[in-house]
């Protein structure tokens, strides 16, 4: 049986008076996919930045590598955990080059011409080379997300969260990207948790899947039993997508 | 040391924490020219640093080979390794041709600085009445954000700059017996000078840069690409309430400024020169024209359209996300402040001669 890297329990946020993420229980295996699902506003992403802590959650407790996220301690482990926001969250005001570099520079001590390979290595991977000395402002929503992917893999981290990875990306650079998550998952058994409305990927590359609807989880399992699943909700998304 | 080494034994893993030792043992240890063998036999993990690593050994030392490679590193050379690069060779410029190009951009600039001015004319003239083409009571919301929002400042400037005026120079004036020309001078630096410039420099480090801000942002998020593909003109949507508004509240915080400089010459002179009220507001009165005023409250007006534009303009043009909308800030309130002197001095000029 595998291990859970990440343990939630009865987990809820609120905004407001308007419940996001209702009393959630969710373990997430390691070394595997897990994707999450759900139709726009059923609190995917809230989940996502509830796990890495950017959202405060008004009950229940999140442990990573059996640790609570907020504790004070926790910020150590950040650098282990990699995170590709929906929009690429890019710094504006510097290069793709130099935004790769800064967790690079930050949370390691490797001499400059390695990190400039590291740097290297990684735009290429997605498939960025050409474009590293632009700056974010000068790519297309696609190359943003791409470059914002390697920045999050840049020190390859153990668990890597990904808000709509391929979201606005053509079907042969989805595919690509599908490839590198699948290569990174077997290379450095990377545990990964995504967010995707992409149904391709989600059969492609999913392990586990989780299915979100107005705050509760309605399913866990794996890409084929959603597919034979009897809940309405869950048919007519599969149906649709 | 001598570096006579052929083979470098790599005994751990190759993984981010031990590669600057790593790195540090290969330069202490080894001659690039010797280096014929890199050992990875008792390599068990391998990250993308350890792959970073064995490229740069590799192209470090001129017949240097990888042996005793597992399936897992190759599979991890294969996976993380650095492409070719193709070098770009970027195009050299001199410095007559870096100063053509910025000839070049400032003409550019400048003649698109114009047919913004022109647009902003137009449609400003042109909507005056028409309230359909902008939100409703957008004009009065501008009011209120240029002028009634900026009136404490420019009182409480005005009056500690009319006092400074006032206390320096009456304390030259009284040495001659003079003491009834602080109202000249006080009255005649207020109303043609210092009222209508004061009131420009803080309306553009105020307004000017909230224009350029807001603009700038809109744009950068789309917005004023939304409102284009809409069919609404942004200039006619969003610049001429702001044009409207500071064209009628410059002149109005000009002459309170100007007011409120001249009643600080009045407090100096009744309290500090001994000079009653109404000698003071008899000199004052006696020596203003109606000339002065106009001119003044003109100034206002070009100052204000100056500061709309300039902000306006820097606006249009950000590009580069938020560092862009602040970078187009500061220039804007730079440029407005510089705008507004050059153009007092070119006022005072014209009036003069």
């Amino acid at each position: 049986m595998k291990q859970n890297i990440i343990n939630i329990k009865n987990l809820t946020v609120k905004f407001g008076d308007f419940t996001v993420l209702d009393n959630i229980d969710l373990s997430i295996p390691k070394n595997a996919i897990t994707v999450i699902l759900g139709e726009s506003g059923c609190g995917k992403s809230t989940l996502l930045k509830s796990i890495i802590g950017l959202q405060p959650i008004h009950e229940g407790e999140i442990r990573i590598f059996d640790k609570d996220i907020h504790d004070e301690n926790f910020s150590k482990e950040l650098e282990k955990l990699g995170m590709v926001f929906q929009n690429g969250a890019l710094l504006n005001s510097v290069s793709v080059y130099e935004n790769i570099k800064i967790p690079l520079r930050q949370h390691t001590d490797l001499p400059d011409e390695i990190i400039d390979k590291v740097i290297k290595a990684k735009l290429h991977q997605v498939n960025l080379s050409h474009a590293m000395n632009y700056l974010p402002s000068e790519l297309s929503g696609g190359m943003k997300k791409r470059a914002a992917f390697a920045r999050a893999i840049a020190l390859d981290p153990q668990l890597l969260f990904c808000d709509e990875p391929s979201a606005g990306l053509d079907p042969n650079t989805r595919y690509a990207l599908d490839n590198l998550l699948l290569e990174l998952q077997n290379q450095l058994k990377m545990t990964m948790l995504l967010v995707t409305h992409e149904i391709s990927t989600v059969r492609r590359i999913a392990d586990k899947l989780i299915f979100l609807h107005q705050g509760r989880i309605i399913f866990k399992g794996s890409f084929e039993s959603a597919q034979e699943s009897d809940n309405k909700l869950i048919k007519n998304f599969f149906s649709k997508a | 040391m001598t570096k006579k080494k052929h083979t470098f034994h790599i005994k751990s893993d190759l993984t981010r924490k031990n590669i600057n030792s790593l790195y540090n043992q290969f330069h202490e240890q080894f001659d690039k020219e010797e280096l014929r063998e890199i050992d990875l036999n008792r390599v068990e993990k391998i990250d993308s640093s350890g792959v970073a690593f064995l490229e740069y050994i590799q192209e470090n030392s001129e017949k240097a080979e990888l042996t005793a490679l597992s399936p897992k590193i190759k599979a991890a050379l294969n996976t993380f390794s650095t492409p070719e690069e193709s070098k770009k060779s970027e195009k050299q410029t001199g410095f007559f041709e870096k100063l053509g190009e910025k000839a070049l951009l400032s003409k550019n600039s400048f003649i698109s600085g114009l047919y913004l001015t022109s647009d902003i004319f137009y449609w400003s003239i042109k909507d005056l009445f028409n309230t359909n083409v902008r939100q409703k009571n957008s004009v009065v919301n501008q009011c209120i954000a240029i002028g009634v929002n900026a009136v404490g400042i420019i009182a409480l400037l005005s009056f500690i700059l009319g006092l400074i005026l006032a206390l320096q120079s009456s304390a030259q004036l009284s040495k001659f017996g003079a003491n009834i020309y602080v109202a000249d001078l006080i009255g005649f630096a207020m109303v043609r000078e210092m009222g209508p410039m004061m009131t420009a420099i803080l309306v553009a480090g105020r307004s000017g840069s909230s224009f350029a801000s807001e603009i700038g942002t809109m744009k950068i998020s789309e917005e004023l690409d939304a409102l284009r593909a809409m069919g609404i003109n942004p200039l006619r949507f969003l610049v001429v309430p702001k044009f409207i508004g500071i064209t009628i509240v410059m002149p109005l915080l000009s002459t309170l400024s100007t007011i409120l400089g001249i009643l600080a010459g009045l407090i100096v002179s009744v309290y500090y020169l001994k000079m009653s009220a109404y000698a003071y507001l008899y000199e004052l009165f006696d020596y203003i024209t109606l000339e002065d005023e106009i001119i003044g409250l003109s100034k206002s007006l070009f100052f204000a359209w100056v500061i709309i534009i300039i902000g306006v303009y820097y606006g249009l043009k950000v590009e580069g996300g938020s560092e862009g909308v602040g970078k187009a800030t500061t220039k804007s309130v730079v440029a407005s402040i510089f705008a507004v002197i050059v153009l007092d001095a070119f006022f005072s000029l014209f009036y003069l001669v």
